[in-house]
């Protein structure tokens, strides 16, 4: 994977953000050949991909039902489990791959959600002044302050196995406004630019100049969001269900580590049952941030592998 | 001038509908959280007719309309009185807070200020050596560690370090024998148990401020008034620090604030791993016990936290960046 010369050369050299956004199918392209072209970006999708045939083709690829209990309980690693089994004598593997299904629906599900909220309403909230700038200003102050983790553990007690929809709701709800706060910093000094007095001058209409003009030069912020909240959306389920507090009857990678510390796999020495679900998680957000590396050289040609900085 | 009594207005009317929030909240889940919290006090015992219609009182259900309920409890929350905790009956609300909020306060207050100065430090190196090990480095390793459930973290530290080095404490504030005083040996003991939790939370957010510095850096140092102030011959080291990172600190600071006001709230997991008597371990604690007095004063006291710490960076925003004001 580490030769890449030649494909480098086909990143373009020079993308002006500020004519031509990657709005269109050629943009779009161009701005997946930038991604292709960064070393690290190229191993993150690698990476996410390999993650996404997992929960994919769970069924086929996991040797053994995920809840299948009939083996012998608490085994190190053996040929027939090549992970061991948990204290319930589930093949640890077959959870492990099983588990990529949750990770990838509320990675995805809730940053999704999220990142559009926070477009939505940073970028109008980072535009406009007087009072609906105030407005705006009070909701998103408010979902600031309703701590995000304590919240999620208090409706999760409330609403106990309601499911992975509701978790995904309530990650996605909680998460939205510091991504809406970063776009607001970032479009309130766009507007003061020559570009957006321009186009006010000329008489184009406000949702125009938000979502035509500014957005575009903010890709690289808003993919970043969205990859950031998919990443704290994993991060948070894991949490959550590591607690105790999501469903325990499905197979995640945080109820993995929830049995794990119940069953005192730290007092066993089980290491595998400890270590497997954990790298699973960071692996996968690791992936999310390395794609991110390849997002950054989109509205900035300067991040770029082989342009000099400065 | 202005722009500073506009933040301090908005700081109230947020900081009212906080309380309202917090008021609303139990009222708009589903369920009876009294019957609940009743039968878990029945079984520590027969629980009388007054005890019922003071906790009923206290979760708002018969006691007059919700007008009369809420300002009853506006009235409560000026005096600062949250009621008794139903998990550590008859423990008032408040002592209990006050006894765990010194353990989260120095431990997650002083690991997050040590974070973002050392992370936005090496943010600023990283960008401003572009390319060099300086760079790689931290980095590719703060990317990577960022990623760790931070939880997962202190499992693994604890496993090794703690059940199979015995190096460290593995659960507590304090050694069973010890008992909370003002004098060295218990400090001495106090720090020894905070190493593992503290360590924990050191590494997993320590990338996060390095990657934010670094990017929010090398976008600055894109900008005009950056080349023309190297073309004018400064020293690269004031164009760094002078230049570039003082427009580039402006996100991370937004990033600082709230994870300052996010200090009390947001060591829930650690908290819970190494049993650490703190506000994250004691919120755990009332939501596992359904300890709906203890559980709204904590969320309160976190949610005030997070506007204070709010209020204060949107006042540093007004002076750093003098375009927010317009």
């Amino acid at each position: 994977m580490s030769q890449n010369t030649s494909s480098s050369a086909l990143a373009p050299t020079a993308v002006e953000p500020d004519q031509d956004g990657p709005g269109t199918f050629a943009g779009l392209s161009r701005a997946m050949r930038t991604i292709w072209g960064n070393r690290k970006a190229r191993a993150g999708l690698i990476l996410l991909g390999v993650f996404l045939l997992m929960a994919a083709l769970a069924p086929l690829v996991a040797p053994y039902s995920p809840t299948d209990n009939t083996f012998e309980r608490n085994l190190d690693p053996t040929s027939a489990h090549w992970l061991g089994t948990t204290a319930a004598g589930e093949d640890v593997l077959s959870q492990i791959i099983y588990g990529a299904r949750i990770s990838v629906l509320v990675g995805f599900g809730a940053g999704g959600i999220a990142t559009a909220i926070a477009v939505l309403v940073g970028l109008s909230w980072g535009y406009v002044t007087g009072w609906l700038g105030e407005v705006i200003n009070f909701v998103v102050n408010l979902f600031l302050v309703i701590p995000g983790l304590p919240l999620m553990i208090v409706i999760a007690t409330y609403l106990s196995n309601g499911g992975i929809s509701i978790i995904i709701v309530v990650i996605a709800i909680t998460g939205w406004a510091w991504g809406a706060r970063v776009l607001r910093s970032q479009t309130s000094s766009l507007r003061s630019r020559d570009f957006v007095t321009a186009a006010r001058f000329s008489g184009e209409r406000p949702g125009r100049i938000i979502f035509r003009e500014i957005l575009p030069n903010m890709t690289s912020i808003i993919a970043g969001g969205f990859f950031g909240s998919a990443t704290a959306a994993i991060l948070a389920e894991a949490g959550l269900e590591f607690l105790g507090l999501g469903d325990s009857t499905v197979v995640s990678w945080g109820t993995m580590l929830f049995w794990a510390q119940n069953s005192n796999a730290l007092l066993t020495g089980q290491w595998a049952l400890l270590v497997a679900p954990g790298l699973c998680i960071s692996l996968f957000a690791t992936s999310l941030t390395l794609i991110n590396f390849g997002i950054d050289g989109i509205s900035n040609p300067r991040l770029r592998e082989g342009s000099t900085g400065r | 001038m202005r722009y500073a009594l506009r933040r301090f207005g908005l700081f109230a009317l947020t900081l009212w509908a906080a309380v309202t929030l917090n008021f609303a909240l139990p009222r708009m889940m589903p369920g009876d959280p009294a019957d609940a919290a009743v039968a878990r006090l029945a079984q520590n015992g027969p629980v009388d007719e007054a005890t019922r219609a003071a906790v009923e009182a206290q979760l708002g259900i018969p006691d007059g309309n919700l007008i009369e309920q809420y300002l009853t409890y506006l009235g409560q929350v000026v005096r600062l009185d949250f009621g008794v905790s139903y998990t550590f009956y008859p423990q008032p609300v408040a002592e209990l807070v006050g006894d765990a909020l010194p353990y989260t306060l120095i431990l997650v207050g002083a690991v997050t200020v040590l974070a973002f100065c050392l992370g936005t430090l090496l943010g600023v190196l990283a960008a401003w050596r572009r390319g060099s090990w300086l760079d790689a480095l931290p980095t590719v390793s703060g990317s990577f560690i960022n990623t760790f459930p931070y939880f997962w973290t202190a499992l693994l530290l604890l496993f090794f370090l703690g059940y199979g080095l015995h190096w460290f404490p593995t659960s507590g504030a304090f050694s069973p024998t010890a008992w909370p005083e003002w004098s060295l040996t218990f400090i001495g003991d106090a720090l020894y148990h905070a190493i593992l939790p503290a360590v924990t939370m050191l590494v997993t957010s320590l990338g996060g401020w390095i990657i934010g510095m670094r990017n929010a850096m090398i976008n600055t140092l894109g900008e005009d008034y950056v080349t023309f102030a190297e073309a004018n011959g400064l020293r690269g080291r004031t164009v760094a620090l002078r230049y570039a990172a003082r427009n580039a600190i402006l996100p991370n600071l937004t990033g600082f604030g709230l994870a300052l006001g996010g200090v009390v709230g947001g060591s829930i997991l650690v908290e819970q791993v190494f049993q650490y008597p703190g506000i994250g371990y004691l919120l755990f604690n009332s939501v596992i016990g359904q300890d709906y007095p203890l559980m709204q004063a904590l969320f309160l006291m976190i949610t005030v936290s997070v506007l204070v710490a709010n209020l204060i960076v949107d006042l540093l925003y007004g002076v750093l960046d003098p375009r927010t004001r317009r």
